[in-house]
């Protein structure tokens, strides 16, 4: 489990080049926090984790506690898209001991161009299997909704399917059934098969989420863990017009 | 396309393109390379049932006409479609004149637009505000010309002129509107209309899908495809057309290198695959991979039935056959490989030799007699369970008996009299095949290499000359099946 991993649909920033060498240049853009971005996708019935956005370290003791060992701990800000690379996430935070520590590392990272930073601890949600899901604003076809295999071989593996907006239920059913790699969706290593009902509900909510706010550019779920079946938003990034 | 144009493009207009009154070709040049001299000798070497007048700059006759010498020759109103292959700095003069002639569509041959660097996308644009001016339909520039069999009307500079049918072609590249129609060709499928879209200046591949689907002799659309303007109107458009007939789609461009080549062939951009893949998925459009699935599937929903679900019957006398296809229908996540009725069971073992394979494929290993293999088909056809059958071994009677006639005991020894059974028998099978399928709604797919290695087999044959295609390999059957089952499943899933 990670906060983000590589194959990510939010980070390529003020333009998209496509396969003709073509770039189409796009107005300024500006990420919402991890905070902001579930808090937005949650209206939509997009279920992520319990979590608590903390400021300091006594803060993140005690809300560690609240939420039940172990928790994780990401660094959380406006400006921060890319947690995994730059170190941002702890995993697996078992004492109060080792949450106060990971929350003072964290903040003492925090640069002056993330903005405003806080802690935001979290449940640890437990999955071998990884999705990802989101919505693309593609220069042909507008926005799109995408799910596709997350995890360390999403990008070679690439298996993925998009519709354009809006989605009907039926199209996502037949885009979850797009993907090649349907026995990952089945009983998988001693978990239960993805329940795919609240699969299509989350790329129905995306649908929905994308097409309500005009100033919506990419929206990134990412890892959508599957836990006991059921798919979890575990980071999301939201990507809007500045 | 802009909004004047997409007013413009009612059926009405599109009459004027493919079922015009008559027709002028301007730009008529007496050298046979000539697109001039070859436009004009494709129509009138075929039998188009309205008027030709031949405008060339200094008269003369060609090919038996006497040819005009302008376009304000021609009298009023009796010419609605100008074929132009003319220098384009000569078109907007010609086009004027036409309008004021009564001309309502025009196809333009001419290059020197679009594809021809800025001065030429100026030209190009000058050229749609003029005939939006004049009223005129605009198809090209830059392309190669339309056919339209049920008019007999061969307005093209390439080959063929296919067969009447109801496949509607509409291609970016010329040449595959030709290369469609070739294979199409020595099928018996027919073609409705077919046009190179050239430069789709003002009308686009949506605007042809939209009249295909309204058009009456249309039954099934078949694109080709290299880049879109505007994917999203697109996909609207193209998801309309779809709830009304099959779309088959070919896409070029989807590799880095085929899009850069696409890009300088129609100066249009090249997208994302998977977007467009999900596209193609989400408007009913029936995305194909290649040129001969193309050709298939666009065959096959010309003739066959739809599938009213899933589960597939195999019927042969090709034992390896039935094992690949097996094979290939167990893989395919549209398709099941039923498991035998038990009633079908009970019906074959009445009929045949014990050492018949007694599963589905049904492999009836040479113990059939006169009349057991279009008994045992319509068992399977008649099935409620069975939504689709393919049938394999077709014509290999008549291979023996091609054989034995070419051979140096013919026709003694029996071999006349064996070779005409043999041959008989084929053609029976072709026509239960046809018989069964109307009588039960249901699609048969029948594939055997000896449609396309000896394509005057009469096995092959009678079912050609039915209109009926023949697969040349089960493979491709049941690839275009597929096609077939997922189109039906889109449209009961959506409640069309």
């Amino acid at each position: 489990m990670s906060g983000s991993s590589s194959w990510s649909l939010a980070t390529t920033g003020g333009s998209i080049g496509n396969s003709t060498g073509a770039v189409f240049v796009r107005a300024p853009t500006r990420f919402l926090s991890e905070f902001e971005s579930k808090r937005r996708l949650a209206s939509y019935g997009i279920q992520s984790v319990s979590e608590r956005l903390v400021f300091s370290a006594s803060e993140a003791e005690e809300a560690g506690r609240e939420l039940g060992f172990p928790v994780v701990a990401k660094l959380c800000g406006e400006g921060i898209a890319h947690k995994t690379e730059r170190g941002l996430v702890r995993l697996g935070l078992a004492t109060p001991e080792m949450v106060r520590v990971a929350a003072e590392e964290l903040l003492a990272k925090a640069r002056p161009e993330d903005g405003e930073t806080g802690v935001l601890l979290g449940e640890m949600v437990f999955g071998t299997r990884e999705l990802i899901a989101g919505v693309v604003d593609d220069p042909q076809f507008g926005k799109c909704v995408m799910i596709g295999f997350g995890g360390i071989f999403a990008e070679v593996l690439a298996d993925v399917s998009f519709r354009l907006l809006p989605l009907t239920r039926q199209d996502a059913i037949e885009m979850i059934d797009d993907l090649e790699t349907q026995a990952v969706l089945e009983d998988f290593r001693g978990e239960p098969p993805v329940n795919r009902e609240k699969l299509v509900d989350i790329l129905l909510g995306l649908s929905s989420f994308a097409e309500a706010d005009e100033s919506i550019v990419s929206v990134d779920v990412n890892p959508l863990i599957i836990s006991q079946g059921i798919p979890i938003a575990v980071d999301a990034l939201l990507e809007v017009r500045a | 396309m802009n909004k004047t144009a997409a007013i413009l493009a009612s059926s009405e207009r599109f009459n004027a393109l493919f079922s015009p009154e008559g027709i002028a070709v301007i730009g008529v040049n007496s050298h046979p390379a000539k697109f001039g001299f070859v436009a004009a000798h494709n129509i009138l070497r075929h039998d188009y049932c309205g008027r030709v007048f031949l405008v060339k700059r200094d008269s003369g006759e060609l090919l038996g006409e006497k040819c005009l010498e302008s376009v304000d020759d021609i009298p009023d109103g009796a010419v609605d479609l100008a074929f132009i292959c003319t220098p384009a700095a000569a078109n907007p003069d010609i086009l004027r004149s036409c309008a004021a002639k009564g001309v309502k569509a025009a196809f333009v041959v001419s290059a020197g637009y679009g594809e021809a660097g800025p001065e030429g996308r100026e030209a190009q644009a000058e050229l749609v505000k003029l005939c939006e001016e004049l009223g005129i339909l605009l198809a090209g520039p830059n392309g190669q010309g339309l056919v339209s069999p049920p008019v007999g009307l061969c307005a093209q500079i390439v080959a063929p002129m296919p067969l009447p049918g109801n496949i509607g072609v509409v291609s970016q590249s010329g040449n595959l509107v030709s290369s469609f129609m070739n294979l199409v060709e020595g099928t018996g499928i027919g073609i409705s209309r077919g046009i190179s879209a050239g430069n789709c200046a003002a009308l686009g591949v949506a605007d042809y899908l939209e009249y295909f689907a309204q058009d009456p002799e249309t039954a099934v659309s078949l694109a080709y495809l290299e880049g879109l303007p505007d994917g999203r109107t697109f996909f609207d458009r193209a998801k309309k057309a779809s709830r009304v007939q099959p779309l088959v789609l070919l896409k070029g461009g989807v590799t880095s290198g085929g899009a850069k080549a696409a890009a300088s062939h129609t100066g249009s951009l090249a997208s994302n695959d998977r977007i467009f893949h999900g596209m193609c998925r989400q408007a009913g459009i029936s995305r194909v991979a290649d040129v001969e699935e193309a050709v298939d599937t666009a065959s096959a929903f010309s003739v066959l039935p739809l599938p009213r679900g899933r589960n597939v019957f195999v019927l042969t006398t090709a034992g390896g056959w039935g094992v690949l296809t097996a094979d290939r229908i167990s893989r395919s996540r549209d398709l099941s490989l039923m498991d035998i009725p038990p009633d079908i069971m009970a019906g074959f073992d009445a009929k045949l030799p014990s050492r018949w394979s007694r599963s589905n494929p049904a492999d009836l290993a040479g113990g059939e007699t006169r009349d057991t293999l279009p008994e045992c088909l319509e068992l399977v056809v008649a099935h409620p369970e069975v939504h689709a059958v393919v049938l394999l071994g077709l014509g290999i009677q008549s291979n023996q008996a091609h054989l034995a006639r070419e051979g140096k005991f013919y026709p003694d020894n029996g071999l006349e009299r064996i070779c005409k059974y043999h041959e008989r028998q084929d053609m029976r099978y072709a026509d239960a095949v046809v018989d069964l399928m109307s009588a039960y709604d249901k699609p048969v797919l029948v594939a055997t290499e000896l449609a396309a290695v000896q394509p005057d087999n009469p096995g092959p044959a009678r079912l050609r000359a039915c209109g009926v295609p023949c697969f040349s390999t089960s493979h491709r059957a049941v690839t275009a099946l597929e096609h077939l089952a997922r189109y039906a499943k889109y449209r009961e899933t959506r409640g069309i």
